[in-house]
């Protein structure tokens, strides 16, 4: 069997006043039916490198590739419509924060409903069915009501799961989830990752997770990769993250303060430029 | 050093009125580090922001070294300064590190303006280069080290922590975190320090308290929080959620009202 995503040699470079930037600098992996993370700090690339699966990249951007494939299709020679097509139906991107990503004019039942209409294929009916069942799913008491809600009446953590709510309800294969839970309370956090997760067993949906907490990806995931400066510099089992051997993965895991430890500095990360390469 | 004696404050009027903080006393001592942990939505950081004076409408007490913060006695902002959240919102964008640094001490009337900056931004470890800087030249880390400077241009002895290090990347929290613990000593400051995260509390304070809509549930020291031997079940149910992902604990996760 093949894999749901194969990403070969994906490079995302911008255009600036003072040169080229390279963003992205030949990112390769593939995917199955599977939670892998992508970790990194911020500019490390990985956002763009779940943008670029979508093709959703800014219009300032060159994307390149040997290959980016999904389900067999090839994502860079489809047409505009042959990526409507998958974009929702087949991949979804869930965001960090609801405020941007709700269209705050539309009650919330409405967009799930849209969602399921559009690139899940149901009646009008079905969609409204399918809409009260998500929401109950990613934990909303009372749907009926919520659904009936406006974005702005709704709680920045609430919006965060309409938003998952609204991105699953098409039941895509493949779903990206950029920082899906760092605005949850961690509670809510578990909730929704619980709700991720079955997905992944239940449907086999594959999930790639990009986020910037280490001891989150390791504990969630199968699979990481470590990205630092637009490259991959590490990849291993998700459970093994704390035998890393990069010098930037280790160097992040003893930055982060843990409950138990009674050290008085914490150890800071001092860059190798060869990190760059390698 | 700071006490805090039923506290309560509400947001609205009416029929839409929410009591963001229901009472809430504690007491931190001087040279104490003091930890507010709880989700969002617990009211510790509209505490911190009673504290700061930057919300004036609640019913309670509140003292900072014996002078009331309900007073706007010209001592409190000599005595009493606040880090925030994102410093990419916290500092004025057309404002050069030396101009955000030189305002405090203007506004104060304190003289020797120049070498007092000079001296802030060592103390921070910021390179003198940066002084002219606007804070888009800066990294993350950078402006969050000009807010921290700014916080004790007036060498206050009581300093605010709101989330100081949510915003920034892990490298650069563990390089703010070694900063506040080595200017607590340097120093001699007293904290209160808001946080989501229990880690970065254990790391930073002597003594916390845990709030949940509006109420402390309850206060440890951290000798406690290591051992993680809460008393409450919501406490208890904090530390199982940050320790990662667990499928059978996330099933059994509950809403404490």
């Amino acid at each position: 069997m093949s894999a749901l995503l194969e990403v070969d040699d994906l490079r995302v470079s911008f255009a600036t006043p003072t040169g080229r930037f390279d963003a992205v600098r030949g990112v390769s992996f593939a995917l199955g039916r599977e939670r892998l993370g992508i970790v990194g700090e911020s500019g490390s690339g990985k956002s763009l490198t779940g943008r670029a699966i979508m093709r959703l990249l800014p219009p300032s951007a060159q994307l390149e590739a040997r290959r980016l494939a999904f389900d067999g299709t090839d994502l860079l020679r489809a047409t505009p419509a042959a990526l409507r097509a998958i974009r929702g139906a087949r991949i979804s991107l869930v965001l960090q924060d609801p405020k941007y990503s709700l269209n705050p004019v539309m009650t919330v039942g409405e967009q799930i409903a849209e969602a399921a209409r559009i690139h899940g294929g149901v009646s009008k009916a079905q969609a409204r069915r399918k809409t009260l069942e998500m929401l109950e799913a990613v934990r909303i008491r009372d749907p009926e009501r919520v659904a009936r809600l406006y974005p702005h009446e709704v709680s920045g953590g609430m919006g965060q799961r309409i938003m998952i709510a609204m991105m699953l309800v098409p039941e895509p294969d493949l779903l990206i989830a950029d920082e899906p839970t760092s605005a949850l309370d961690v509670t809510v956090q578990m909730q929704v990752l619980a709700i991720l997760d079955d997905l992944v067993a239940r449907r086999g949906m594959g999930l790639i997770f990009i986020s910037h907490d280490l001891d989150l990806v390791a504990s969630f995931c199968d699979r990481v990769l470590v990205m630092y400066a637009g490259r991959v510099v590490e990849e291993r089992a998700a459970a093994d993250l704390a035998a890393a051997t990069h010098p930037y993965t280790q160097g992040l895991l003893r930055s982060l303060p843990r409950i138990g430890d009674e050290r008085a500095e914490l150890p800071t990360l001092s860059r190798d430029p060869a990190w760059l390469e390698g | 050093m700071i006490s805090v004696r039923d506290l309560v404050v509400t947001f609205g009027a009416g029929r839409d009125a929410v009591q963001a903080v229901r009472g809430v006393s504690f007491e931190v001592a001087e040279g104490e580090s003091f930890g507010l942990v709880g989700e969002s939505g617990s009211g510790k950081s509209t505490v911190l922001r009673a504290l700061a004076g930057l919300n004036r409408d609640w019913s309670g007490g509140a003292a900072i070294a014996g002078i009331d913060v309900s007073t706007r006695d010209r001592r409190l902002p000599r005595l009493v300064q606040m880090v925030f959240q994102d410093p990419y919102a916290s500092l004025h964008p057309r404002h050069t590190v030396d101009r955000a640094l030189s305002e405090p001490l203007e506004i104060h009337g304190i003289g020797e303006v120049s070498a007092r900056v000079e001296k802030a931004m060592a103390d921070v470890g910021l390179d003198p280069a940066f002084r002219f800087r606007f804070p888009n030249q800066l990294s993350g880390g950078q402006r969050q080290r000009v807010a921290i400077a700014r916080a004790l241009m007036l060498e206050p002895r009581v300093l605010l922590l709101d989330e100081p290090t949510s915003a920034l990347d892990v490298s650069v929290q563990a390089e703010i975190l070694n900063l506040l613990r080595r200017l607590r000593v340097s120093q001699r400051l007293t904290m209160i320090l808001v946080s989501h995260n229990l880690a970065v509390v254990a790391h930073m304070c002597d003594r916390l308290a845990v709030m949940n809509r509006g109420l402390v549930v309850e206060e440890m020291d951290v000798a406690t929080l290591r051992r993680e031997d809460p008393r409450e079940p919501y406490t208890r149910q904090l530390l199982l959620a940050s320790r990662g992902y667990d499928r059978e604990a996330a099933a059994r996760m509950i809403t404490y009202d």
